[in-house]
């Protein structure tokens, strides 16, 4: 990358099933608020420019951004929507600060899944003209994704199961978190099963909530702060729509954003390199395939990723430290939630869960049907 | 320093009100294609493809994803920006960011809408908050009327600037085989239409319509090596206001979205006559008092001079400072789809490529703007040369 953007501070709401008594624009505040506070800067005078990310069809409105001027008071200045998830309003606002446009900026997102229902909104978002007419929703698709995985890297449903438990685990230690439990898992394998193999514990809850986080140019973030997070990688492609058109056990888009966030950040070997990585796992099953595609383990070895224990949070490579999205965060929020957690990681205030002496990790969002669209992120501290 | 931004491709679908057996993909592939034909290159070039609109009128959730087939974006970088009205001039501006970063070298932006399979007005009527207002507003028409009301006691300008306006925007789509409505209307034609809301009729409304458009941005080593005429994006400024009464500028002390663009852009690009330093002005123009009003708005020309000049016919195809030679957003209303088109019909004009509609003064520098959210503004500055 041409200069270094540097994350100054993040903040987020805590993460829960429901917020009745919160409209959305007051988790814009909260986060905003405590972002602005971390930061040490005046929301009115300091930042510049605004990006925002939510979604019209969660929010039941059109142009879902249109009560974010006022929330975050950025009255006459450039505020933008990413409609897409969080890791994406990150990587926009560090092209703002890339392109010499902006030296700081709030990059917010917020989304409460518990005034609409998801499951229609999944399917709102599948073709049209063949497919949304058979019900699909992203649950069908992560099993339908899960069982080729099954099928052709022979992973078990224990091994999905697995993943269940040390997320849920890891989140008893993250004060934040919706859900944390002790599992077994033979509890998660019996409780109900929603499209097999993916069980309810398997599926991400829903959740609401909010993260925001303050980025600026290598010159301001030093200035702000004595420990800024540098964005030193950023890779993200698109899959191909329609399940036929690709392989469900294969990740190639994830793959490819790996590769360019790894090759710019000057990351040869991601399992050695990386000291934890936060991942968008919304079915159990995801977090063995992303990890794949991330390059922590060989093609097809997922499985066997989890049996190892390198993943847990005292690990070689700890793999959702935070809980992940297992642990309840609202999606929209969810890649953004994810770089929070490495943020604080870096800045050595992740709380019970952090992982001593992390130096690098690694961010990764996603959004659609069986994950198509994937946006990874390298953040460092120190360095020159 | 910013990388340089040029736009080396422009490509658009035809424009009308109903095309059933067409789809949303097919008019993103049609402008993609029709763009890309025109920048001499094909899809294996692209780095990067970005596809915005707006998602309720067709009720489709992340389109962008859904039909990246159609647009090229499978197995590609892009991710979709939603700011409503002003989308397409957003999606421009991402583009440019994605360029300008340093990330990107060559990418294509795409807006579309297809308004013939949704209902526009129940879908904008759901931008207000569910729990406070959205019993009152209905569409985008009660706040530009009251507007338009506001601006004729302000500045003097009558109905029948309004009626001329819509004429003229009719003369010059006519001239534009992409536009939706072609009809040539006289004053005395818009004058009689029905009233809509007091004082919009319907001739000075926009239409709903459907198409797409798309352009192809290159960094400055990349659009020098294969492109004989870029046009430079040479600025752009985003103002958004908050949400609520007051952003609409009633009232003695105004400052509106639309004022701060136009100070900000004209300031940093050192332009103190903006009708003599840019040529042409292809405005997000919605209502047809936009036109008059909001040229004063932007500080293009003088405060209650707009409709003067409308009267004087400055403003027309031939006119000393043309706007919207391609008829506008009033004769062609494809939302998502609307403001990006304003940049490439610019851009058109900067090329010299305008055809039947090509602007008869000599254009160097070109604006561009959008429209849309809470009364929030897009301001491009198009640009022949570099510097």
């Amino acid at each position: 990358m041409a200069g270094r953007v540097g994350i100054v501070a993040a903040s987020s709401t805590k993460f829960e099933a429901a917020k009745p008594y919160d409209h959305l624009m007051d988790l814009v505040v909260e986060v905003t608020d405590k972002v602005v506070e971390a930061a040490g800067i005046n929301l009115k005078d300091d930042v510049e420019a605004v990006v925002s990310c939510s979604q019209d069809f969660w929010d039941g409105r059109t142009i879902s951004s249109m009560p974010i001027p006022d929330a975050v008071c950025s009255h006459l200045k450039d505020e933008s929507k990413v409609a897409g998830d969080g890791a994406y309003a990150v990587l926009y606002g560090a092209m703002h600060i890339l392109s010499g446009d902006n030296k700081l900026i709030l990059v917010v997102s917020h989304t409460e899944e518990s005034i609409t229902d998801g499951t229609m909104i999944e399917n709102w978002s599948i073709d049209h003209i063949y497919h949304r007419w058979l019900g699909l929703d992203y649950t069908m698709g992560a099993a339908m994704q899960a069982r080729r995985y099954m099928d052709k890297y022979k992973v078990t449903p224990e091994q999905f199961a697995k993943v269940v438990v040390k997320n849920k685990g890891n989140a008893l230690k993250n004060k934040l978190a919706q859900e944390a439990m002790e599992l077994t898992v033979d509890q998660v394998l019996k409780s109900k099963m929603l499209a097999d193999p993916i069980t309810a514990l398997q599926k991400k809850p829903v959740s609401d909530g909010a993260c925001a986080m303050i980025l600026a140019s290598e010159e301001v973030a030093k200035k702000l702060t004595p420990n800024p997070v540098w964005i030193t990688g950023v890779g993200n492609y698109y899959e191909h729509h329609n399940l036929g058109d690709r392989d469900l056990a294969e990740c190639d888009a994830l793959i490819k954003s790996a590769k360019r966030a790894y090759k710019m950040a000057g990351i040869k070997n991601p399992a050695k390199d990386l000291d934890l990585v936060e991942l968008s796992e919304y079915y159990a099953p995801q977090e063995l395939l992303w990890s794949e595609g991330l390059g922590l383990c060989g093609r097809g070895e997922g499985g066997k990723l989890i049996d190892s224990g390198k993943t847990q949070l005292k690990g070689e490579i700890p793999v959702n430290p935070s809980g992940g999205l297992l642990s309840g965060v609202p999606i929209n929020v969810a890649g953004m939630a994810r770089v929070a957690e490495a943020v604080w990681q870096l800045q050595g205030k992740a709380g019970d869960h952090q992982i001593q002496g992390a130096k690098r990790a690694v961010a990764h969002g996603c959004d659609g049907l069986a994950g198509q669209m994937h946006c990874v992120l390298v953040l460092e501290k120190g360095g020159k | 320093m910013a990388n340089r931004v040029a736009i080396v491709g422009i490509g658009q679908t035809t424009h009308s009100g109903r095309r059933p057996y067409v789809n949303d993909g097919e008019l993103i592939y049609d402008a993609a294609t029709k763009a890309l034909e025109d920048a001499g290159l094909t899809i294996n070039d692209m780095e990067a493809v970005m596809a915005g609109n707006m998602d309720f009128f067709e009720g489709h959730h992340l389109n962008d994803a859904m039909l990246n087939l159609y647009s090229g974006a499978a197995g590609r970088p892009g991710f979709k920006m939603n700011t409503g009205g002003t989308v397409g001039t957003m999606t421009a501006i991402q583009g440019w960011y994605h360029i300008a970063s340093g990330l990107y070298d060559l990418v294509l932006v795409i807006g579309w809408e297809k308004h013939d399979e949704g209902l526009v007005t129940p879908a904008i009527s759901t931008i207000t908050d569910p729990a406070v207002d959205r019993h009152f507003l209905v569409g985008a028409i009660g706040g530009l009327a009251t507007v338009s009301v506001a601006y004729m006691q302000r500045s003097g300008c009558k109905l029948e600037h309004a009626a001329m306006v819509r004429a003229n925007s009719s003369q010059a789509a006519h001239r534009n085989p992409n536009a939706h409505m072609r009809e040539i209307y006289s004053v005395e034609d818009v004058m009689n239409a029905r009233m809509v809301m007091y004082p919009l009729n319907l001739l000075m409304c926009c239409p709903t319509s459907l198409g797409a458009t798309a352009m192809v941005l290159a960094s400055e080593s990349k659009a020098k090596k294969i492109c004989k005429k870029p046009v430079w994006m040479k600025d752009h400024v985003t103002v958004h206001v908050e949400y609520g009464g007051a952003q609409f500028g009633i009232g003695e002390k105004r400052w509106t979205s639309h004022m701060e663009a136009g100070a900000r852009l004209f300031k940093r690009n050192h332009i103190t006559k903006p009708m003599v330093e840019t040529q042409v002005f292809e405005m997000y123009d919605p209502f047809a008092f936009a036109i008059p009003m909001w040229l004063e708005d932007f500080l293009v020309c003088e405060p209650n001079e707009g409709w003067k000049h409308v009267e004087k016919g400055d403003l027309k195809l031939e006119g000393s400072y043309p706007v919207s030679p391609s008829g506008g957003v009033l004769c062609t209303n494809s939302i998502g789809d609307s403001a990006i088109l304003r940049v490439a019909e610019a851009a058109l004009q900067v090329r010299g490529d305008g055809g039947e509609h090509q602007v008869t003064r000599e254009v160097k520098q070109a604006l561009a703007s959008g429209f849309g959210g809470s009364y929030w503004s897009d301001l491009l500055l198009l640009s022949k040369t570099m510097d």
